[in-house]
């Protein structure tokens, strides 16, 4: 019998700051130095979005998601729709097709019932356009001022697309990526729905169920794709340092070819952020193998809500680990993960 | 035109950077500092190291605010935000800057009231919406930013509004300069002159650079051409053996910088007769202080100032990095203890610092092994 | 040091002394232009943006003078060997009259 060592925990900083939630190098640290080594089964499987259970013989995907978001709606969406569209999504990327969901409102005492009816509305509406049934859920309401208005905690599991094996070690020098289209929507508008930056632009929120897009992906070129991401929090920026740090290979970007709205551009370069690192939430990266890359690009293009997508780069050997982007004129820098939220600065 | 996109052209670019192959001599290393730290992020931004030829090196300058803060104004700084009813507003630079007892974000994570301000006259607004509360913004920054805190200051007294005040640690970059150019193990050739805070003190401040210590200096654009442009500039001078104050980015800069700025910032500052850099050390008439006229919206004035000094960690060697004797990885903290997640010296603290600049932007492009599991 | 960067005033806000409305591609801000008081910038010019204050307004004409110089550069020297490719200046055959 193998000997049960005791897991070690190596997360050693004092408090829980925003920056451990916020999806990068913060977050990695907190989930593989803590959660990882007392709640893991100990294999060392890469951490996706979500993850393929064997119950009674059947392969399921499964996944959670919290959501809580400041404004409630925004722009192009709310929380009610993003729950239902980041659990799809986080499926739809691991290879299934999410089919029920169970989820949880968290409300604050003296929320009013209208924007709770709206969310719940929201959801529902999300949900058939999705095509998942929402199957269970809990309600838990705490005290005024203990919570911000409402927080959204979801469950969904999804059956394996047939096909399709999505798996960072089968990312091979040479395969491509390809990004569903532009970059940063949700963040900025989020950021500027909270009127603190007194921005104005018209500019909505992706949110999106990609499910139809990645069904498309994998009907047209299934054994070729090696690996799927939706870049949320941390952007296409940390999704793609997490790859390069799992499959231990460079991933090279070309700058001009990301897709990047005028005003989403705008509101970094007054800010002076990397539209990299803003977060998403209707878009997804594949990597492909390059004899597929044209098929998955036109697969794409001709599926609602695709036209836009693009190869934007692809796998070399080096720098292995990381995300190297060239500029059109061949200078080139460095993208690391995000540290913490993106912050506005002036220097 | 955009005034952006047309100066990314990568043709031209390319066209230019040719020419700067043509007139750099292949015999001569040459050393050039860009002050501004706004320059060392555009040119890791931009990666122009690897359109620029191998013998021209840059050597990333002071004009980093947040980087040559010293620690013990932070700590001075959020003792005052400890006070009850005080909110700390202040540019999103500060908020990750450790001070002895952690960083603004830190203190937010433990119910300090810390806010995120974009403008100086956002904090402004914070006090209007917030009468019952005391807005204090900490202030940085060279002469670019230093007169839209004075404009606010005024139009805070203007306006009577009596629960804001300013923490002033807002610095001069010529006596920067002077203390880097006295500094006995110093080489350079030539500066590309800050281009955002001449739009205010405009040319004239550097021409003793170029009279004194025969140094070109050219005021430039951040835009990868402004910054090939400038290089050029300075090697036509080299070339004809010249040493003068030229302006390369006049679409932005006049040479007599902006009047009604610099009289708002004499309206409402003086110069402290000395005050501490990190990195270089203390440095006479380098800063400013708020005049005893705006006394009510100082908080130096307003709340008492514990005044904590805090020596930097001996082994990080920032003076000489900032000095260009030492490259950013050839520090012996640099990406082991010091890194832009905990940053131990000063010029890894802010994203235009060149260490952190130097660590994100073109560090691993150089590793050649890969990159070890977490074990 | 000092992130700054331009943008167009596309409206002067009524009633305000010294607030203008900005656009930086397709973001719309209120900024202080107290700073250019000298010289008041009206709709249409552009300025340079440094935390929410017009700084400096920004000259197309300089911007433009500096395109050309910069897309001028290696032409002279291009323009030289084209010349030089038709056998021109070296003989001083060509000079003479007729």
């Amino acid at each position: 019998m193998a000997e049960i060592s005791a897991p070690v925990v190596r997360f050693r900083e004092p408090q829980i700051e925003m920056a451990h939630g916020a999806g990068g190098k913060a977050s990695r640290r907190l989930i593989e130095g803590l959660f990882v080594p007392l709640l893991s089964s100990g294999t060392a499987e890469s951490l996706g979005d979500a993850v393929r259970v064997e119950i009674s013989g059947a392969q399921i995907a499964i996944t959670t998601d919290s959501f809580v978001v400041k404004p409630l709606s925004f722009p192009g969406g709310s929380i009610g729709e993003l729950a239902v569209n980041g659990t799809m999504n986080d499926l739809a990327v691991s290879g299934a097709r999410g089919e029920a969901m169970v989820v949880t409102y968290v409300l604050e005492e003296g929320l009013p019932t209208n924007l709770l009816e709206a969310e719940v509305r929201a959801m529902g509406d999300a949900a058939r356009r999705a095509g998942v049934r929402i199957v269970g859920g809990d309600t838990k309401v705490v005290e005024h001022g203990k919570a911000d208005r409402m927080y959204i905690s979801a469950t969904g599991i999804g059956r394996p697309l047939p096909g399709i094996k999505i798996d960072p070690l089968s990312v091979r020098p040479g395969d491509r990526v390809i990004l569903s289209g532009p970059i940063g929507d949700h963040g900025i508008t989020i950021l500027l729905a909270r009127g603190e930056l007194d921005f104005e632009a018209d500019l909505r929120s992706d949110t999106r169920c990609i499910l139809p897009l990645v069904e498309a992906l994998v009907k047209a070129a299934g054994p070729g794709i090696h690996w799927m991401r939706d870049p949320t929090r941390g952007g296409v920026a940390t999704s793609l340092n997490e790859l390069a740090r799992d499959c231990r290979l460079g991933i090279n970007l070309l700058e001009d070819n990301v897709p990047v709205r005028d005003a989403v551009r705008g509101a970094c370069e007054l800010l002076g952020l990397d539209p990299l690192h803003i977060a998403n939430e209707g878009q997804f990266l594949a990597v492909v193998a390059p004899e597929y890359a044209d098929l998955s690009l036109n697969a794409l293009h001709m599926t609602d809500g695709g036209q836009e997508a693009r190869i934007i780069g692809d796998v070399r050997e080096q720098p292995a680990g990381s995300v190297l982007v060239t500029t059109g004129y061949g200078g080139s820098r460095i993208v690391d993960m995000l540290v913490g939220d993106p912050l506005p600065r002036i220097c | 035109m955009r005034f952006v996109d047309e100066f990314r052209n990568p043709e031209i670019i390319t066209r230019t950077a040719e020419e700067l192959r043509r007139l750099a001599d292949p015999a001569r290393h040459y050393r050039f500092m860009e002050v501004c730290g706004g320059h060392t992020h555009a040119i890791y931004r931009f990666g122009l190291k690897d359109v620029l030829p191998r013998n021209i090196e840059l050597i990333h300058g002071p004009g980093c605010p947040v980087c040559v803060l010293p620690m013990g104004r932070i700590d001075d700084g959020l003792s005052m935000a400890r006070e009850s009813n005080v909110v700390f507003a202040a540019f999103g630079d500060m908020m990750r800057v450790p001070g002895t007892q952690g960083s603004p974000l830190q203190h937010k994570a433990h119910g300090v009231d810390v806010r995120v301000v974009y403008s100086p006259s956002d904090a402004l607004k914070l006090a209007r919406a917030n009468p019952d509360k005391h807005v204090m913004f900490f202030a940085i920054g060279f002469e670019t930013t230093a007169p839209s805190t004075a404009l606010t200051l005024i139009r805070a007294k203007a306006e009577g509004i009596r629960n804001f005040s300013v923490f002033c640690n807002h610095v001069t970059i010529i006596p920067a300069i002077r203390a880097i150019l006295d500094s006995p193990d110093m080489r350079l050739d030539a500066f590309i002159g800050p281009g955002h805070v001449s739009t205010v003190i405009g040319c004239r401040p550097y021409e003793w650079i170029a009279v004194n210590e025969r140094k070109p200096v050219v005021v430039s654009g951040f835009e990868p051409l402004d910054m090939l442009q400038s290089i050029l500039m300075i090697l036509r001078q080299m070339n004809a053996g010249e040493a003068r104050i030229e302006n390369q980015y006049k679409r932005v800069v006049p040479w007599e910088g902006n009047r009604a700025a610099l009289k708002a910032m004499a309206e409402v500052f003086q110069l402290r007769p000395y005050f501490e850099w990190r990195g270089l050390g203390f440095i006479s008439q380098s800063a400013l202080r708020i005049r005893d006229e705006y006394a009510e919206w100082d908080a130096e004035q307003r709340f008492h100032v514990p005044g904590i000094r805090v020596t930097d960690p001996k082994a990080a060697q920032c003076g000489e990095v900032l000095k260009g004797v030492l490259k950013p990885a050839q520090c012996k903290l640099f990406g082991c203890e010091c890194t832009p997640e905990h940053p131990v010296g000063a010029l890894m603290v802010s994203t235009e610092g060149s260490c952190a600049a130097y660590y994100n932007y073109e560090h691993r492009k150089t590793m050649v092994t890969s990159i070890a599991p977490v074990a | 040091m000092c992130l700054a960067i331009p943008g167009k005033i596309v409206e002067l806000v009524p009633g305000s002394q010294h607030l203008g409305t900005v656009e930086v591609v397709g973001v719309r801000r209120k900024v202080d232009l107290g700073l250019l008081q000298d010289n008041m910038p009206v709709p249409g010019d552009w300025v340079l943006i440094h935390v929410g204050f017009a700084m400096s307004k920004i000259s197309e004409a300089d911007a433009l003078d500096q395109m050309r110089t910069l897309a001028m550069l290696g032409e002279t020297e291009l323009a030289m060997e084209e010349v030089q490719g038709y056998g021109l200046g070296d003989s001083g055959e060509h000079e003479k009259p007729n």
